[in-house]
Protein backbone atom coordinates (compact mmCIF):
# COMPACT_ATOMS: atom_id res chain seq x y z
CA UNK A 1 0.00 0.00 0.00
CA UNK A 2 1.58 3.61 -0.97
CA UNK A 3 2.32 5.75 1.97
CA UNK A 4 -0.56 8.09 0.48
CA UNK A 5 -3.25 5.59 0.26
CA UNK A 6 -2.62 4.63 4.10
CA UNK A 7 -2.43 8.53 5.29
CA UNK A 8 -6.18 8.69 3.82
CA UNK A 9 -7.08 5.44 4.87
CA UNK A 10 -6.17 6.20 8.38
CA UNK A 11 -7.80 10.20 8.30
CA UNK A 12 -11.09 8.12 7.29
CA UNK A 13 -10.76 5.99 10.15
CA UNK A 14 -10.21 8.72 12.98
CA UNK A 15 -12.80 10.51 11.37
CA UNK A 16 -15.22 8.04 11.97
CA UNK A 17 -13.82 7.28 15.23
CA UNK A 18 -13.92 10.87 16.67
CA UNK A 19 -17.63 10.85 15.77
CA UNK A 20 -18.42 7.76 17.50
CA UNK A 21 -16.41 8.39 20.74
CA UNK A 22 -18.32 11.49 21.08
CA UNK A 23 -21.89 9.89 20.89
CA UNK A 24 -20.72 7.14 23.09
CA UNK A 25 -18.72 9.38 25.87
CA UNK A 26 -20.47 12.38 24.73
CA UNK A 27 -19.74 15.58 22.98
CA UNK A 28 -16.09 16.89 23.14
CA UNK A 29 -14.80 13.28 23.34
CA UNK A 30 -11.59 12.91 20.60
CA UNK A 31 -9.46 10.01 19.80
CA UNK A 32 -5.84 9.89 20.28
CA UNK A 33 -3.09 8.02 19.14
CA UNK A 34 -4.80 5.91 16.83
CA UNK A 35 -2.04 3.35 15.44
CA UNK A 36 -2.83 0.00 13.16
CA UNK A 37 -1.35 -2.82 15.18
CA UNK A 38 -1.41 -6.41 13.33
CA UNK A 39 -0.74 -6.34 9.76
CA UNK A 40 -2.50 -9.70 9.24
CA UNK A 41 -4.39 -10.08 5.71
CA UNK A 42 -7.62 -11.19 7.40
CA UNK A 43 -8.75 -8.67 10.36
CA UNK A 44 -6.72 -5.27 10.99
CA UNK A 45 -6.77 -4.25 14.41
CA UNK A 46 -6.11 -0.68 15.25
CA UNK A 47 -5.19 0.65 19.10
CA UNK A 48 -6.36 4.27 20.56
CA UNK A 49 -7.33 6.31 23.18
CA UNK A 50 -10.69 8.22 23.67
CA UNK A 51 -10.66 10.88 25.46
CA UNK A 52 -13.74 12.16 27.10
CA UNK A 53 -13.51 16.20 28.98
CA UNK A 54 -12.82 16.04 32.00
CA UNK A 55 -12.27 12.18 32.69
CA UNK A 56 -10.30 9.66 32.90
CA UNK A 57 -8.91 8.24 28.94
CA UNK A 58 -10.48 5.00 27.91
CA UNK A 59 -7.88 2.81 25.90
CA UNK A 60 -9.67 1.16 22.98
CA UNK A 61 -9.44 -1.46 20.32
CA UNK A 62 -10.78 -1.74 17.05
CA UNK A 63 -11.12 -5.18 15.38
CA UNK A 64 -12.17 -5.02 11.79
CA UNK A 65 -12.32 -6.04 8.69
CA UNK A 66 -9.83 -5.09 6.04
CA UNK A 67 -10.93 -2.58 3.61
CA UNK A 68 -10.41 -4.64 0.22
CA UNK A 69 -12.80 -7.61 2.18
CA UNK A 70 -12.87 -10.26 -1.10
CA UNK A 71 -15.94 -11.88 -2.13
CA UNK A 72 -16.01 -15.53 0.04
CA UNK A 73 -13.82 -17.71 -2.51
CA UNK A 74 -14.04 -21.75 -2.66
CA UNK A 75 -13.80 -24.52 0.13
CA UNK A 76 -9.95 -24.40 -0.50
CA UNK A 77 -10.19 -21.74 2.23
CA UNK A 78 -11.63 -23.88 4.57
CA UNK A 79 -12.22 -22.47 7.93
CA UNK A 80 -12.24 -18.95 7.02
CA UNK A 81 -15.59 -19.51 5.54
CA UNK A 82 -16.81 -20.35 8.78
CA UNK A 83 -15.88 -16.94 10.62
CA UNK A 84 -18.37 -14.62 11.52
CA UNK A 85 -19.05 -10.80 10.82
CA UNK A 86 -17.77 -8.89 13.28
CA UNK A 87 -20.59 -7.26 14.85
CA UNK A 88 -22.04 -11.03 15.45
CA UNK A 89 -18.16 -11.22 17.15
CA UNK A 90 -18.27 -8.21 19.13
CA UNK A 91 -22.02 -9.27 20.27
CA UNK A 92 -20.80 -12.77 21.70
CA UNK A 93 -18.58 -10.96 23.41
CA UNK A 94 -21.14 -8.98 24.91
CA UNK A 95 -23.16 -12.33 26.26
CA UNK A 96 -20.07 -14.07 27.63
CA UNK A 97 -19.15 -10.76 29.59
CA UNK A 98 -22.71 -10.71 31.08
CA UNK A 99 -22.27 -14.58 32.16
CA UNK A 100 -19.42 -13.57 34.00
CA UNK A 101 -16.77 -14.96 31.57
CA UNK A 102 -13.57 -12.39 31.35
CA UNK A 103 -13.52 -10.57 28.30
CA UNK A 104 -13.42 -6.68 27.24
CA UNK A 105 -16.03 -5.13 27.44
CA UNK A 106 -17.36 -4.03 24.03
CA UNK A 107 -18.74 -0.44 24.39
CA UNK A 108 -19.79 0.10 20.28
CA UNK A 109 -19.61 -0.90 16.68
CA UNK A 110 -18.72 0.55 13.55
CA UNK A 111 -21.20 0.44 10.25
CA UNK A 112 -19.27 -0.54 7.09
CA UNK A 113 -19.39 2.90 5.33
CA UNK A 114 -17.09 5.32 2.68
CA UNK A 115 -14.98 5.70 5.14
CA UNK A 116 -14.98 2.51 6.96
CA UNK A 117 -15.24 -1.56 6.94
CA UNK A 118 -17.72 -2.96 9.39
CA UNK A 119 -16.29 -3.46 12.93
CA UNK A 120 -16.45 -3.34 16.92
CA UNK A 121 -14.66 -1.68 19.58
CA UNK A 122 -13.28 -3.49 22.62
CA UNK A 123 -11.94 -1.83 25.78
CA UNK A 124 -7.74 -2.33 25.84
CA UNK A 125 -7.02 -4.98 28.80
CA UNK A 126 -3.44 -5.50 30.11
CA UNK A 127 -1.89 -8.32 29.69
CA UNK A 128 -0.41 -11.06 27.94
CA UNK A 129 -1.80 -13.29 24.05
CA UNK A 130 1.46 -14.79 23.06
CA UNK A 131 1.14 -18.10 24.13
CA UNK A 132 5.08 -18.97 24.24
CA UNK A 133 5.36 -15.59 26.59
CA UNK A 134 2.68 -16.84 29.00
CA UNK A 135 4.30 -20.14 29.09
CA UNK A 136 7.98 -19.12 29.68
CA UNK A 137 8.16 -15.74 31.37
CA UNK A 138 8.29 -15.39 35.63
CA UNK A 139 5.99 -12.25 35.82
CA UNK A 140 3.27 -15.35 34.98
CA UNK A 141 4.48 -17.82 37.32
CA UNK A 142 1.54 -17.10 40.13
CA UNK A 143 -1.20 -16.91 36.83
CA UNK A 144 0.00 -20.43 35.42
CA UNK A 145 -0.76 -23.45 38.07
CA UNK A 146 -4.88 -21.07 38.28
CA UNK A 147 -5.14 -20.81 34.14
CA UNK A 148 -6.37 -24.71 33.75
CA UNK A 149 -9.41 -24.24 36.22
CA UNK A 150 -10.17 -20.60 35.18
CA UNK A 151 -10.45 -21.93 31.38
CA UNK A 152 -12.76 -24.59 32.36
CA UNK A 153 -15.14 -22.15 34.58
CA UNK A 154 -15.22 -19.58 31.51
CA UNK A 155 -16.20 -22.05 28.71
CA UNK A 156 -18.63 -23.03 31.49
CA UNK A 157 -20.56 -19.96 31.41
CA UNK A 158 -19.74 -19.53 27.13
CA UNK A 159 -21.01 -22.61 27.00
CA UNK A 160 -24.26 -22.57 28.91
CA UNK A 161 -25.68 -19.13 27.45
CA UNK A 162 -29.35 -20.02 26.08
CA UNK A 163 -29.90 -20.41 22.95
CA UNK A 164 -32.44 -17.77 22.14
CA UNK A 165 -30.40 -15.45 23.69
CA UNK A 166 -27.46 -15.94 20.97
CA UNK A 167 -27.06 -13.79 17.48
CA UNK A 168 -27.65 -16.43 14.55
CA UNK A 169 -24.80 -18.42 14.06
CA UNK A 170 -23.46 -20.83 11.66
CA UNK A 171 -24.41 -24.58 13.25
CA UNK A 172 -21.91 -27.17 13.06
CA UNK A 173 -23.14 -30.43 14.49
CA UNK A 174 -20.42 -32.88 14.49
CA UNK A 175 -21.00 -35.15 12.07
CA UNK A 176 -21.85 -32.30 9.88
CA UNK A 177 -18.43 -31.13 11.49
CA UNK A 178 -16.52 -34.06 10.18
CA UNK A 179 -17.67 -34.27 6.48
CA UNK A 180 -16.90 -30.70 6.62
CA UNK A 181 -13.43 -31.26 7.40
CA UNK A 182 -13.08 -34.49 4.73
CA UNK A 183 -14.89 -32.31 1.96
CA UNK A 184 -11.69 -30.17 2.92
CA UNK A 185 -9.40 -32.68 2.46
CA UNK A 186 -10.84 -33.99 -1.08
CA UNK A 187 -10.44 -30.91 -2.63
CA UNK A 188 -6.52 -30.99 -2.11
CA UNK A 189 -6.51 -33.80 -4.08
CA UNK A 190 -4.17 -35.94 -2.04
CA UNK A 191 -5.35 -38.79 -0.17
CA UNK A 192 -4.72 -38.95 2.68
CA UNK A 193 -4.45 -41.95 5.06
CA UNK A 194 -3.73 -41.04 8.77
CA UNK A 195 -6.62 -38.29 8.46
CA UNK A 196 -8.80 -40.77 6.90
CA UNK A 197 -8.38 -43.21 10.11
CA UNK A 198 -9.34 -40.16 11.92
CA UNK A 199 -12.70 -39.72 10.51
CA UNK A 200 -13.18 -43.17 10.18
CA UNK A 201 -12.30 -43.65 14.20
CA UNK A 202 -14.30 -40.36 15.35
CA UNK A 203 -17.24 -41.43 12.92
CA UNK A 204 -17.44 -44.85 15.05
CA UNK A 205 -18.02 -42.46 18.05
CA UNK A 206 -20.48 -40.05 17.26
CA UNK A 207 -22.00 -40.89 20.54
CA UNK A 208 -19.18 -39.72 22.72
CA UNK A 209 -19.60 -36.44 21.20
CA UNK A 210 -22.31 -35.84 23.22
CA UNK A 211 -25.60 -34.20 22.68
CA UNK A 212 -25.76 -31.07 24.05
CA UNK A 213 -26.07 -27.84 21.27
CA UNK A 214 -24.51 -24.59 22.27
CA UNK A 215 -22.39 -21.83 21.95
CA UNK A 216 -18.62 -23.23 20.94
CA UNK A 217 -16.07 -20.26 21.07
CA UNK A 218 -14.25 -22.04 17.58
CA UNK A 219 -10.60 -21.18 18.71
CA UNK A 220 -10.38 -21.51 22.68
CA UNK A 221 -6.66 -22.19 23.00
CA UNK A 222 -3.40 -20.87 24.47
CA UNK A 223 -2.44 -17.71 22.24
CA UNK A 224 -6.44 -16.44 22.25
CA UNK A 225 -6.23 -15.93 25.97
CA UNK A 226 -5.14 -12.67 27.90
CA UNK A 227 -3.11 -13.50 30.99
CA UNK A 228 -2.03 -11.63 33.89
CA UNK A 229 0.19 -11.69 36.80
CA UNK A 230 -3.04 -13.10 38.27
CA UNK A 231 -4.41 -15.29 35.88
CA UNK A 232 -7.44 -15.36 32.92
CA UNK A 233 -7.95 -11.72 31.66
CA UNK A 234 -10.03 -12.44 28.56
CA UNK A 235 -10.72 -14.72 26.18
CA UNK A 236 -10.19 -13.29 22.82
CA UNK A 237 -10.60 -13.99 19.35
CA UNK A 238 -14.38 -15.01 19.13
CA UNK A 239 -14.70 -14.68 15.37
CA UNK A 240 -14.93 -18.75 14.81
CA UNK A 241 -18.12 -18.95 17.42
CA UNK A 242 -20.66 -21.60 16.20
CA UNK A 243 -23.57 -23.73 17.12
CA UNK A 244 -22.25 -26.94 17.65
CA UNK A 245 -21.10 -29.68 20.61
CA UNK A 246 -19.29 -27.23 22.86
CA UNK A 247 -17.04 -29.68 24.23
CA UNK A 248 -15.61 -29.22 20.95
CA UNK A 249 -13.60 -26.22 22.72
CA UNK A 250 -12.40 -28.53 26.26
CA UNK A 251 -10.63 -31.19 23.65
CA UNK A 252 -9.16 -28.13 21.60
CA UNK A 253 -7.54 -26.38 24.27
CA UNK A 254 -5.83 -29.66 24.93
CA UNK A 255 -4.26 -30.55 22.14
CA UNK A 256 -0.16 -30.36 22.18
CA UNK A 257 -0.44 -27.57 19.10
CA UNK A 258 -0.40 -25.02 22.18
CA UNK A 259 1.73 -26.20 24.76
CA UNK A 260 4.71 -25.00 22.96
CA UNK A 261 7.11 -27.55 24.28
CA UNK A 262 5.83 -27.38 27.74
CA UNK A 263 3.66 -31.35 26.55
CA UNK A 264 3.81 -32.75 29.97
CA UNK A 265 0.87 -29.79 30.79
CA UNK A 266 -1.85 -30.86 28.84
CA UNK A 267 -4.34 -27.96 29.42
CA UNK A 268 -2.15 -25.12 26.81
CA UNK A 269 1.48 -26.46 28.03
CA UNK A 270 0.49 -24.66 31.63
CA UNK A 271 -2.43 -27.04 33.64
CA UNK A 272 -3.46 -30.14 33.87
CA UNK A 273 -6.85 -32.42 32.63
CA UNK A 274 -8.17 -32.58 36.21
CA UNK A 275 -8.14 -28.81 36.86
CA UNK A 276 -10.19 -27.84 33.54
CA UNK A 277 -12.37 -30.45 34.54
CA UNK A 278 -13.08 -29.53 37.95
CA UNK A 279 -12.98 -25.76 36.68
CA UNK A 280 -15.73 -26.98 34.28
CA UNK A 281 -17.72 -28.39 36.89
CA UNK A 282 -17.24 -25.12 38.91
CA UNK A 283 -18.80 -23.09 36.39
CA UNK A 284 -22.08 -24.71 35.85
CA UNK A 285 -21.13 -26.90 33.84
CA UNK A 286 -21.28 -31.15 33.85
CA UNK A 287 -19.03 -33.32 34.45
CA UNK A 288 -17.28 -34.04 31.38
CA UNK A 289 -16.21 -38.00 30.91
CA UNK A 290 -12.53 -38.49 30.03
CA UNK A 291 -13.49 -40.56 27.10
CA UNK A 292 -15.46 -37.52 25.74
CA UNK A 293 -12.90 -35.36 26.27
CA UNK A 294 -10.33 -37.71 24.40
CA UNK A 295 -12.74 -38.05 20.68
CA UNK A 296 -12.74 -33.88 20.62
CA UNK A 297 -9.14 -33.67 21.07
CA UNK A 298 -8.58 -36.58 18.41
CA UNK A 299 -10.93 -34.38 16.63
CA UNK A 300 -9.25 -31.20 17.53
CA UNK A 301 -5.54 -33.15 16.44
CA UNK A 302 -7.20 -33.79 12.83
CA UNK A 303 -8.85 -30.23 12.53
CA UNK A 304 -5.41 -28.36 13.08
CA UNK A 305 -3.60 -30.99 11.11
CA UNK A 306 -6.38 -29.78 8.36
CA UNK A 307 -6.17 -26.25 8.91
CA UNK A 308 -2.36 -26.60 8.21
CA UNK A 309 -3.01 -28.40 4.92
CA UNK A 310 -5.79 -25.30 4.14
CA UNK A 311 -3.06 -22.51 4.52
CA UNK A 312 -0.67 -24.37 2.57
CA UNK A 313 -2.67 -25.16 -0.26
CA UNK A 314 -3.40 -21.47 -0.47
CA UNK A 315 0.02 -21.21 -1.43
CA UNK A 316 -0.19 -24.10 -3.78
CA UNK A 317 -3.06 -23.00 -5.45
CA UNK A 318 -1.50 -19.66 -6.14
CA UNK A 319 -4.09 -17.64 -4.02
CA UNK A 320 -1.54 -16.34 -1.53
CA UNK A 321 1.92 -16.98 -2.23
CA UNK A 322 4.08 -17.18 0.40
CA UNK A 323 6.82 -18.82 2.07
CA UNK A 324 5.22 -19.19 6.27
CA UNK A 325 2.08 -20.50 4.39
CA UNK A 326 3.26 -23.00 2.80
CA UNK A 327 6.05 -23.97 4.93
CA UNK A 328 2.63 -24.75 7.76
CA UNK A 329 1.91 -27.27 5.09
CA UNK A 330 4.28 -30.04 6.77
CA UNK A 331 2.83 -29.21 10.12
CA UNK A 332 0.16 -31.17 9.00
CA UNK A 333 1.99 -34.42 10.36
CA UNK A 334 2.15 -32.67 13.72
CA UNK A 335 -1.79 -33.25 14.04
CA UNK A 336 -1.27 -36.48 12.62
CA UNK A 337 1.47 -37.82 14.68
CA UNK A 338 -0.71 -36.80 17.95
CA UNK A 339 -4.11 -38.10 16.70
CA UNK A 340 -2.28 -41.83 16.13
CA UNK A 341 -0.90 -41.13 19.26
CA UNK A 342 -4.49 -41.05 20.53
CA UNK A 343 -6.35 -43.34 19.17
CA UNK A 344 -6.51 -47.46 18.97
CA UNK B 1 22.08 -36.37 -13.12
CA UNK B 2 24.39 -34.54 -14.88
CA UNK B 3 26.44 -32.35 -12.23
CA UNK B 4 29.85 -31.76 -10.81
CA UNK B 5 30.23 -30.44 -6.80
CA UNK B 6 28.94 -28.40 -5.86
CA UNK B 7 26.06 -31.08 -5.41
CA UNK B 8 22.41 -30.30 -5.12
CA UNK B 9 22.85 -30.90 -0.87
CA UNK B 10 25.52 -29.01 -0.81
CA UNK B 11 23.74 -25.87 -2.89
CA UNK B 12 20.88 -25.84 -0.29
CA UNK B 13 23.24 -26.07 2.35
CA UNK B 14 25.24 -22.55 1.20
CA UNK B 15 21.76 -21.38 1.07
CA UNK B 16 20.70 -21.84 4.52
CA UNK B 17 24.05 -21.28 6.07
CA UNK B 18 23.86 -17.79 3.89
CA UNK B 19 20.48 -16.88 5.29
CA UNK B 20 21.39 -17.87 8.45
CA UNK B 21 24.29 -16.57 8.94
CA UNK B 22 23.93 -13.22 6.92
CA UNK B 23 20.79 -12.49 6.39
CA UNK B 24 18.92 -13.46 10.08
CA UNK B 25 21.24 -11.01 11.71
CA UNK B 26 20.63 -8.61 10.04
CA UNK B 27 16.83 -8.09 9.61
CA UNK B 28 14.00 -7.73 12.25
CA UNK B 29 10.27 -8.24 12.78
CA UNK B 30 8.11 -10.07 10.26
CA UNK B 31 11.36 -10.49 7.99
CA UNK B 32 13.22 -11.85 10.50
CA UNK B 33 10.35 -14.51 11.37
CA UNK B 34 10.33 -15.08 7.19
CA UNK B 35 13.58 -15.61 7.35
CA UNK B 36 13.55 -18.48 10.23
CA UNK B 37 10.78 -19.80 8.15
CA UNK B 38 13.25 -20.42 5.11
CA UNK B 39 15.97 -21.64 6.90
CA UNK B 40 13.62 -24.08 8.25
CA UNK B 41 12.25 -25.06 5.10
CA UNK B 42 15.97 -25.29 3.60
CA UNK B 43 16.33 -28.12 6.60
CA UNK B 44 13.47 -29.89 5.75
CA UNK B 45 14.91 -30.16 2.00
CA UNK B 46 18.01 -31.36 3.59
CA UNK B 47 17.36 -33.76 5.51
CA UNK B 48 14.48 -35.48 2.69
CA UNK B 49 17.35 -35.79 0.35
CA UNK B 50 19.74 -37.57 3.14
CA UNK B 51 16.60 -40.01 4.83
CA UNK B 52 13.55 -39.27 2.22
CA UNK B 53 14.19 -42.58 -0.04
CA UNK B 54 15.17 -44.83 2.62
CA UNK B 55 11.57 -43.58 4.11
CA UNK B 56 10.27 -44.18 0.95
CA UNK B 57 11.06 -47.63 0.14
CA UNK B 58 10.50 -48.92 3.97
CA UNK B 59 6.59 -46.98 3.69
CA UNK B 60 5.96 -48.89 0.04
CA UNK B 61 7.24 -52.08 1.63
CA UNK B 62 4.75 -51.75 4.15
CA UNK B 63 1.84 -50.45 2.01
CA UNK B 64 2.78 -53.89 -0.28
CA UNK B 65 1.87 -56.29 2.74
CA UNK B 66 -0.54 -54.36 4.02
CA UNK B 67 -2.83 -54.12 1.18
CA UNK B 68 -1.58 -57.05 -0.72
CA UNK B 69 -1.06 -55.22 -4.02
CA UNK B 70 1.55 -53.95 -6.02
CA UNK B 71 1.72 -50.37 -7.19
CA UNK B 72 4.01 -46.81 -7.00
CA UNK B 73 3.53 -45.05 -3.11
CA UNK B 74 0.95 -42.76 -4.66
CA UNK B 75 -1.51 -45.31 -6.00
CA UNK B 76 -1.39 -47.01 -2.79
CA UNK B 77 -1.60 -44.07 -0.70
CA UNK B 78 -4.59 -43.33 -2.75
CA UNK B 79 -6.40 -46.97 -2.36
CA UNK B 80 -5.10 -46.94 1.39
CA UNK B 81 -7.05 -43.78 1.77
CA UNK B 82 -10.37 -45.33 0.08
CA UNK B 83 -10.06 -48.66 1.80
CA UNK B 84 -10.20 -47.18 5.28
CA UNK B 85 -13.24 -45.09 4.59
CA UNK B 86 -14.62 -47.86 3.43
CA UNK B 87 -14.09 -49.87 6.50
CA UNK B 88 -12.13 -52.81 4.94
CA UNK B 89 -9.70 -52.01 6.75
CA UNK B 90 -11.23 -52.65 10.24
CA UNK B 91 -9.52 -56.61 10.39
CA UNK B 92 -6.16 -55.23 10.17
CA UNK B 93 -6.35 -52.16 12.45
CA UNK B 94 -3.54 -53.37 14.62
CA UNK B 95 -1.31 -53.37 11.78
CA UNK B 96 -2.87 -50.28 9.67
CA UNK B 97 -2.00 -48.10 12.92
CA UNK B 98 1.56 -49.22 13.47
CA UNK B 99 1.74 -48.32 9.92
CA UNK B 100 0.42 -44.83 9.75
CA UNK B 101 1.99 -44.08 13.19
CA UNK B 102 5.64 -45.23 11.20
CA UNK B 103 4.76 -43.23 8.28
CA UNK B 104 3.89 -40.02 10.19
CA UNK B 105 6.46 -40.54 12.66
CA UNK B 106 8.93 -40.46 9.77
CA UNK B 107 7.30 -37.34 8.27
CA UNK B 108 7.89 -35.83 11.47
CA UNK B 109 11.51 -36.67 11.20
CA UNK B 110 12.28 -34.99 8.10
CA UNK B 111 9.52 -31.78 9.13
CA UNK B 112 10.51 -30.95 12.64
CA UNK B 113 12.60 -33.98 14.13
CA UNK B 114 12.37 -32.00 17.71
CA UNK B 115 8.76 -32.68 17.91
CA UNK B 116 9.36 -36.11 18.86
CA UNK B 117 11.88 -35.35 21.47
CA UNK B 118 9.41 -34.90 24.97
CA UNK B 119 10.30 -30.89 25.08
CA UNK B 120 10.45 -29.11 21.91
Amino acid sequence: MSKHKSEIETANLAAVLDDRVAEVYGPGTEIDGLVRLSGGASRETWSFDALPPGRARRPLILKRDPLDEKAPGPLTEGEVQLGLDRWTEGRLMQLAGEVGVPVPDVPFFLHADDRTSAGFVMQRLEGEALGRRILREDEFAAARPKLAFQCGQAAARFHSIPRDRLPPLPYLPVAEALDYNRDVVDSFDQPHAGFEYAFHWLRERLELAGDRVGLVHGDYRNGNLLVDGTGLAGVLDWELGHLGNPLNDLGWICIRAWRYGYYDKSVGGFGEVSDLLDGYEAGGGERVSLDSLHFWEVFGCMRWGVICMTLAFTHLTGKERSVEKVSIGRRAAEGEYDLLQLVD
Amino acid sequence: MPTDRPNAVELVEAVREFLSDHVAPNVEGQLAFHTRVAINALAIVERTMAQGDEMDAAELGRLKDLLKQDGDLQALNGELARAIRAGEMDDRRETLLAHLRQTAEDKIALANPRYLTKRG
